[in-house]
């Protein structure tokens, strides 16, 4: 009676020939039990999704394989069970929700025929008791209107009610057995925090197994029963989830589970207030509007509202929000890139609101930007050395002296001055947001603007990203303005912060005070989302 | 709504039309003017030598002594008016000559659309299906190889393949005109001559098609809704025709559009190899008499289509993919 759902035996996964090492999924063992959910940890390249696409066979054949093993369900091998068989279980017995809910839907499919067409494969019931499943499924995971949304296509919903559309077409069946692959890393902390309660919530009514696969032990902290985790392809560690965050065994946990941000800010704001060296006043942008050339009446956004905002010399601010609060066009209006609607932008006093690209060009070096996807932000045909001086090059400074001083800037962040000569793609990607942090800092700027710099880097790598910021500001005595949509990043490096929600500010102030009495509705909303906010390690 | 919507959608395109076909048509004047020679050379040419007088005689009664702007606003206006003038050559008005034309033209286009379109989605479909087989090989050796023989060389090579040598195709013209068919025999007939040229003027689409369409698909396989598909437990057969096929034909349809600009230009040589009687082979005649004003007709008429089909593979375009949305 109490034999798991799923065992996993001693599994081999081998890589193809040319890829760094030879196995993706090295003697894993693991179990799940019936009405539990088991959360897989590890940060990218661990092995935990080629190991839950094998659970299903889905792996991309021929190059990846798996090479050992056995994967007992409902008393059978699902390594050695024909394709008829795997394609009976695939959605019937085990299902599976992803990470990014708009390319796991086909964009040309209404998301109802999506899910409809799990019951023609696998039952033959009839089209009006059918289309009335998917309606109870619709109401099931609390979308709205379940009339007219299984008549959209996947584009006209938002990113939370696509979810649910993955998480309705995984129930469909009931499984005994559901994968779930990093399904709220892609979605706003709010509409994460909703998506996570509403899977709990399923599954607790379903008693189903969900094999629950993250890198963020926020997450963990919220929803698992118990943790397995893994690096490099082997199982480090497991344990109930309590004993693994309270205590973990392993020196690799131990590291992970510390390098995520406290909730608790480190910083106390001083006293005195230098001037600053960022003051937005007043600043609005509006999209849209005017009517084209042969008709046709834009839609007017007004991204960002009456927004004021200021970042003291040598202090760090916080603008949080999640997508489409405007933070990001605030950002772009704040570089130059985008002209203001209204209002006025002080770069050290300089009000540089309306300028024309020629009027800017004096004043671009005063703000350098530090890039979310360190992946796509530097050029890949050039040296990194090239990269860090072609800037202050431009400026002036003769050739051989912006060298030396690109040499000088990557011993500051961290990396060997050789690595001046090497092209981006022979880093990894924290060490090329070092080099992204290098090139900021080579313009001599009076404000840097961090926009999301950690969001695409692993835990440990984004803890070593943010202390280097965090000293370099203390030691250089550096202005920055920090966009995130990560609370606790926000408390790990900020001293003040703003809220920022539909292009306003609700919120402004020290980070410790907002954080232990928020005083805006939303920001409350915000904080009571951030996942496993009651866990501190 | 969404009917009304999409209605308003061509109404506007078809409005917006009128200052390209305008334009294009301003353009092909001028363009026409640089030119040496005019008609009144040509017939004086023909006519074995003339006097100087006489040229100027010709010109005057032609209207080809006025200055350039005048006789480019007169032809404007005759445009407008739907009077696109007289074909001195032919003695015959310009627009009897293009509608008496048209019809092959638009014959041979729609066949070698539908035939390179449909084959070519095909063939890379089941090379997607296929690959990395043997029968993979097959179609992209094949594709390349079509791909890459220029046009005339294949109209020529057809010709003396299944015309000369196996007798299968009639080498030249549209149909048997001393055969006096009718009806259904008449139809037979016109397809029968139909073949050698569709095809040579669709092959080179044809293997573009069949590349386009199996890179897309492998493409597209790769996704992850796909993934989501088979996740479900569908069968590869179901992923491809119910998921895949529709995604991946979205490029195909937007080459289609591009196709049929290249289609009247390829037409020229296709029609004077296989003497298809249509606007191609007028064309490449007007021009080599100085006809002008058949010259600017089929320019005219050449231009109403382009835009005419590229308003066609738009609405499609909507049609085939629900992302796109008619209105700003």
């Amino acid at each position: 009676m109490n034999q798991p759902v799923l065992g996993i035996e001693d599994l081999r996964v081998a890589l193809p020939a040319w890829s760094d090492r030879p196995l993706a999924v090295d003697g894993v063992s693991l179990t799940i039990d019936r009405n539990e959910i088991l959360c897989v940890v590890g940060e990218s390249g661990s092995g935990k999704s080629v190991m839950a696409k094998s659970i299903l066979g889905l792996l991309p054949a021929p190059h990846v394989r798996v090479v050992n093993g056995a994967i007992h369900f409902e008393n059978r091998d699902l390594l050695r069970a024909g394709e008829g068989e795997m394609r009976a279980i695939r959605g019937g017995r085990i299902s599976m929700i992803f990470q990014e809910p708009m390319v796991a839907l086909n964009p040309l499919m209404k998301v109802g025929a999506q899910i409809d067409e799990i019951f023609r494969v696998h039952t033959n019931v009839g089209a009006q008791v059918r289309r009335r499943r998917v309606m109870e499924l619709f109401s099931d995971v609390h979308l709205p209107d379940p009339e007219r949304i299984p008549d959209s296509y996947p584009h006209e919903l938002s990113g939370g009610q696509r979810q649910r559309v993955m998480i309705a077409m995984a129930l469909a069946l009931e499984p005994a057995l559901i994968i779930a692959d990093e399904p709220t890393t892609a979605l706003d902390v709010t509409t994460q925090a909703q998506i996570l309660t509403l899977l709990k919530e399923l599954q607790g009514k379903h008693g189903t197994a969900v094999m629950f696969i993250t890198h963020d032990f926020g997450v963990v902290a919220e929803v698992a029963d118990r943790v397995v985790v893994m690096r490099d392809g082997k199982l480090i560690e497991s344990g109930a989830t309590g004993d693994v965050l309270r205590d973990p065994k392993a020196d690799y946990t131990r590291a992970l589970v510390s390098a995520v941000p406290s909730l608790h800010p480190r910083h106390e704001s001083t006293g005195d207030r230098p001037a600053p060296a960022l003051a937005i006043e007043g600043l609005n942008k509006i999209y849209g509007g005017r009517a084209g050339l042969f008709g046709g009446h834009g839609r007017r956004v007004h991204a960002v509202r009456d927004v004021s905002l200021e970042v003291p010399r040598g202090h760090s601010v916080a603008l949080v929000g999640e997508s489409g609060s405007g933070k990001s066009t605030l950002a772009r209006c704040v570089v130059g890139l985008e002209k203001a609607d209204g209002g006025d932008v002080l770069l050290n006093g300089e009000n540089i609101a309306g300028y024309s690209r020629k009027q800017l060009k004096p004043y671009r070096h005063l703000v350098q930007m530090v890039f979310q996807d360190p992946f796509a932000s530097l050029n890949p045909r050039h040296r990194v050395g090239d990269i860090i001086a072609l800037g202050p090059t431009l400026r002036g400074t003769p050739r051989r002296e912006a060298w030396d001083r690109a040499h000088e800037l990557l011993g500051m962040v961290g990396l060997q001055p050789e690595a001046a000569g090497r092209f981006p793609h022979e880093f990894s990607g924290g060490q090329r947001q070092r080099i992204g942090i290098a090139r900021a800092l080579a313009m001599e700027p009076a404000l840097i603007l961090a926009d999301e710099p950690v969001s695409a880097l692993d835990v440990s790598v984004q803890k070593q990203v943010l202390d280097l910021l965090d000293e370099l500001r203390r030691s250089l005595a550096l202005s920055m303005l920090f966009i995130t949509h990560d609370l606790r990043v926000a408390a790990h490096v900020c001293d003040e912060i703003a809220v920022m929600r539909h292009g306003e500010i609700v919120e402004r102030g020290p980070t410790s005070e907002i954080f232990a009495s928020p005083g805006h509705e939303y920001t409350r909303q915000l904080l009571d989302s951030v996942p496993g906010k009651g866990w501190e390690h | 709504m969404t009917g009304l919507r999409l209605l308003r959608y061509i109404v506007r395109r078809l409005l917006q039309a009128v200052p390209v076909i305008l334009g294009v048509t301003v353009l092909c004047f001028l363009l026409l003017q640089l030119a040496p020679g005019d008609l009144a050379e040509v017939l004086a040419g023909e006519s074995g030598g003339a006097s100087a007088e006489y040229i100027q005689d010709l010109r005057a009664r032609y209207g080809l002594d006025k200055p350039v702007l005048v006789q480019l606003a007169v032809y404007v206006r005759n445009v407008f008016l739907f009077d696109l003038g007289f074909s001195f050559r032919h003695s015959s008005k310009v627009s009897d000559l293009l509608l008496e034309r048209m019809m092959p033209t638009l014959l041979l286009m729609g066949t070698t659309l539908v035939l390179s379109v449909g084959l070519g989605a095909l063939s890379g479909l089941f090379a997607a299906i296929w690959v990395r087989t043997w029968r993979d090989h097959v179609i992209s050796l094949g594709a390349i190889i079509a791909y890459a023989t220029p046009l005339f060389w294949v109209g020529l090579m057809l010709i003396l393949v299944f015309s000369v040598w196996l007798d299968w195709f009639p080498t030249s013209g549209m149909e048997n005109v001393v055969m006096f068919y009718e009806g259904w025999d008449r139809a037979l007939d016109v397809a029968h001559h139909l073949v050698l040229p569709a095809i040579t003027l669709s092959l080179f689409y044809l293997a573009l098609y069949a590349r386009l369409m199996r890179a897309t698909m492998l493409e597209q396989r790769g996704l992850d809704y796909v993934t989501t598909a088979r996740a479900k437990g569908l069968t590869e057969r179901q992923i491809t025709f119910r998921h895949v096929l529709r995604n991946a034909l979205l490029p195909v349809v937007t080459m289609a559009g591009v196709q049929v600009g290249a289609l009247l230009g390829g037409s020229v040589v296709v029609e004077s190899v296989f003497a298809w009687p249509g606007l191609g082979q007028l064309a490449f005649e007007a021009l080599f008499s100085r006809d002008f004003n058949l010259l600017l007709g089929i320019f005219f008429i050449s231009a109403c289509l382009v835009v005419f089909v590229n308003i066609v593979v738009d609405v499609v375009y909507v049609l085939l993919d629900p992302r796109i949305k008619v209105d700003e």
